[in-house]
């Protein structure tokens, strides 16, 4: 069986792109803090949302509709609008992480097809369980922090769909639960959608070095006409006690290309590419890639060797957690 | 860096003696052009759309500044830059590969090739907001025609010729499996 | 019953579970102290790496026995995130402690018994009256919200739970527990894989400093966990989180007089120490901390009101 893939798009004409490029599934979301990517310039409005809807469904593609952000108390019901509207334009599924959020999908909607987002950080069996229990859900997107044996094993105990990620960029932290980028900035993945916000980050040239700071916090410090990479915080270089360096995570990005035969073998359903901030360029060439590569593995052919590098950040990439050793 | 074509410098020393207020004009007629053609930009741009944008493009003769709110793209001298929110430095090369969407915004900013300084929020606009409208530069140029564009058009048809930049946006390929 | 103690001007202090790895003796003697602390309740258990309780689980039962000869109420709590067999059935096996559980990974709520109550901790994800209301239905009794809320949500929130009689927790004192990974940083300072880490968070009793390449003051790494490296504080907050009809505070262990640290907040909390008089008395106590409250402000957790 060829494993889903699930791709990502920023705006329509990203979705577009994907479709053509041979995704099985697109997920975005609608321009507001209800998504984990409310960057600026990007996500659907909901007549887009519609439209895209509709491009998808003509030519046999599925649209997964991103809600999972954590509502704000006391303004559940612009997440709740949300659902209703994407349920309505017709999405094959519903990406949620919140409980309150789900249990109210569950109850309001109740033949909509709920995943579980990665934000919700349902990292063993009891934690995929619970929610598929509670709230029917169908699907969950796996935390970037397990190897592929561990994922073989949640596998084994649970009678819901997995979902991982293969490329694009790389959370080392818990998604979900993890505050760093509001304690810089104010604003977090939870909260508003965001990590490491663009209206935070300064650029200044300084003594012959590029130095990115997020929320007055130094990130990185780089030589003029070196790559000064995003700064996102966990990416940073930093010191503690005698030592200087990436202490959270190099610059690199995910490629598990190569664990795709072992995540089918662990029983895997879908494979997810991160990225609905990248262009349409990024999105048809990834996705044209890892098509090939899921049909090469579902016709017990080699790999095709993928030539991703240059669309890496720092031109760079890993495993990840997949490796035990990435711990 | 991606290894980019770099502007010739005899098309550049041919550019320099360009009057800067007919090329203001041009490129404001080209801004305004895209902008009713393609409203998605300014939607998506939302209350970035007041950030004045500088593109140093480093291998042009002249700083370009973008105010897309008010429609306006202006050409100044490299000796007077004007006031600005944010600055995107780079070769044109790279510039043009990002407006047609040949190369991602994110990967040319990783790698070096496109450099910001400033209001790094209304430059992430800005990139997504172009990728979403699908430009093609020689269409809109040649579709503008008249008098006010035809330095632009002129130019363009030049740089084109010489360099074997993108002008154009890249067709999505067919499937490849 | 503890819901009996929410209503405004009725705040009483949670000492939350320590996040380090402390040495036995030192485990000991903390709990010692806290049983003789003005503090309401006490969560206790391993909270951060599963492989560090082998090193300090005998304390526990003592520890138990002396908070509640005290009076204390105390809570057994969970990990903030629990991947391993091991540690699901570490997990399993608190439910049977006789104990009021503190859930700080989602995933034990499936195992807490049909019927039992529960608590719920920090490193869940309690943003919004809908979620609150959820837990409350499967036995929530006490909430610990996530520290990067502000007061306005906290306010918002504190009410659902007085409505479905949960009683509402804020962050009061210490490092901000900000992220929890499947990488262990400690380990990676040294060069050393997580599985073979040689227990090297345990030199650094309050967790290891880590400051950007311009020399400010930013993170702390404690294991898998990562903290602020400041040191919140909720104390120029006690009027509108009173207001707010919020039920306790928690304060996070730290080493030092954590004691007089709890007496500090208990004083400003009945009333005979102002704010300002309490600030600087906790100053005075905690040299080189510095002081945050960022969230509760709606902003940068890392920035300070005063």
């Amino acid at each position: 069986m060829v494993m889903e893939l699930v791709c990502p798009a920023g705006t329509p004409a990203a979705l577009r792109a994907a479709v053509e490029a041979g995704a099985h599934a697109v997920y975005c979301g609608f321009a507001d803090e209800t998504n984990a990517r409310n960057f600026p310039g990007l996500n659907f409005s909901r007549e887009e949302m519609a439209e895209g809807i509709a491009h998808a469904h003509v030519r046999g593609v599925k649209v997964l509709v991103a809600i999972n952000t954590f509502p704000r108390a006391g303004d559940e019901a612009i997440w709740h609008r949300a659902v209703a509207d994407a349920s309505h334009a017709g999405a094959d599924a519903l990406i949620l992480a919140d409980p309150g959020l789900l249990a109210h999908a569950a109850d309001r909607h109740p033949g909509q097809r709920l995943h579980l987002s990665v934000q919700a950080a349902a990292a063993n069996p009891d934690a995929i369980n619970l929610y598929a229990e509670a709230f029917g859900v169908r699907r969950v997107v796996l935390p970037r922090v397990l190897t592929v044996e561990e994922i073989a094993a949640i596998n084994r105990e649970i009678d819901v769909e997995t979902e991982v990620f293969v490329f694009g960029g790389l959370c080392v932290m818990a998604e979900g639960r993890c505050s760093l980028s509001s304690y810089a900035t104010g604003q977090s993945p939870n909260m508003n959608g965001v990590c490491s916000p663009a209206s935070h980050v300064a650029y200044s040239g300084e003594a012959g070095e590029t130095v990115a700071r997020l929320g007055g916090f130094t990130i990185h410090r780089t030589p003029k006409g070196q790559p000064a990479p995003y700064p996102t915080l966990c990416k940073g270089c930093f010191t503690s006690g005698e030592q200087t360096g990436h202490i959270f995570e190099d610059p690199v990005s995910l490629d598990a290309t190569r664990v795709i035969p072992a995540l089918a073998r662990a029983g895997v359903s879908a494979l997810k590419i991160e990225g609905r901030q990248r262009s349409r360029a990024y999105v048809a060439e990834v996705v044209r890639n890892f098509r090939a590569a899921v049909e090469a593995v579902a016709a017990g052919r080699p790999l095709p060797e993928a030539a991703l590098l240059g669309l890496t950040e720092g031109q760079a990439a890993t495993t990840g957690a997949y490796a035990k050793t990435w711990r | 860096m991606t290894a980019m074509p770099r502007l010739p410098r005899a098309l550049a020393l041919a550019a320099r003696p360009l009057p800067l207020t007919p090329l203001s004009l041009a490129l404001t007629a080209l801004t305004r052009r895209l902008t009713a053609r393609h409203p998605g930009i300014l939607r998506r741009l939302g209350p970035h759309a007041r950030a004045r944008v500088l593109m140093d493009v480093t291998d042009a003769p002249v700083l370009l500044l973008l105010h897309p709110e008010e429609g306006r793209m202006t050409a100044h001298r490299r000796s007077r830059p004007p006031a600005h929110d944010a600055r995107i430095t780079g070769l044109l090369a790279a510039f043009l590969a990002m407006l047609h969407g040949a190369a991602d915004g994110d990967a040319l900013f990783f790698s070096g090739d496109l450099a910001i300084e400033g209001d790094t929020g209304a430059v992430l606009a800005l990139r997504n907001a172009l990728d979403d409208a699908e430009l093609d530069l020689s269409a809109e140029l040649a579709a503008i025609g008249g008098c006010p564009a035809a330095p632009l058009v002129r130019f363009a048809g030049l740089a084109e010729r010489l360099t074997g930049y993108r002008l154009r946006r890249v067709a999505e390929e067919g499937r490849a499996w | 019953m503890a819901h009996n103690a929410v209503g405004p001007a009725a705040i009483d202090l949670t000492v939350g579970p320590n996040p380090f790895f402390w040495p036995a003796a030192g485990v000991r003697d903390f709990y010692e102290r806290m049983s003789a602390a003005p503090v309401a309740r006490v969560v206790i258990g391993e909270w951060v790496c599963s492989k560090r309780l082998p090193f300090w689980q005998g304390e526990i039962p003592l520890a138990i026995d002396r908070l509640r000869q005290a009076g204390k109420d105390v809570a057994l709590t969970t990990l903030a995130l629990i991947t391993l067999k091991r540690e699901r059935r570490l997990t399993a096996d608190l439910m049977d402690m006789g104990l009021p559980v503190e859930v700080n990974d989602l995933s034990a709520l499936r195992l807490v018994p049909e019927g039992a109550s529960f608590w719920v901790g920090p490193m869940v994800n309690v943003y919004n009256e809908g979620t609150l209301r959820w837990l409350a239905g499967r036995g929530a009794r006490r909430i610990c919200l996530p520290p990067e809320l502000p007061l306005a949500s906290v306010a918002v929130l504190a009410e659902a739970g007085r409505a479905e009689g949960v009683a509402v927790e804020v962050w009061g004192h210490g490092r901000v527990p900000l992220a929890i990974s499947g990488r262990c940083y400690h380990a990676r300072l040294h060069d050393r894989a997580k599985d073979s880490c040689q227990f090297v968070c345990g030199e650094d009793a309050d967790g290891r400093d880590v400051d950007t390449l311009d020399g400010q003051r930013f993170l702390t790494v404690n294991g898998v966990q990562t903290l602020s490296q400041t040191t919140a504080s909720a104390l120029r907050w006690l009027g509108p989180l009173a207001n707010a009809g919020v039920g306790s505070l928690r304060l996070s262990p730290h080493s030092g007089d954590f004691a007089a640290v709890c007496t500090e907040y208990a004083e400003a909390l009945a009333g005979r120490r102002t704010a300002g008089e309490a600030e600087g008395t906790l100053r005075a106590l905690l040299p080189g901390h510095r002081l945050s409250d960022g969230f509760l402000a709606g902003g940068a957790g890392a920035a300070w009101s005063g």
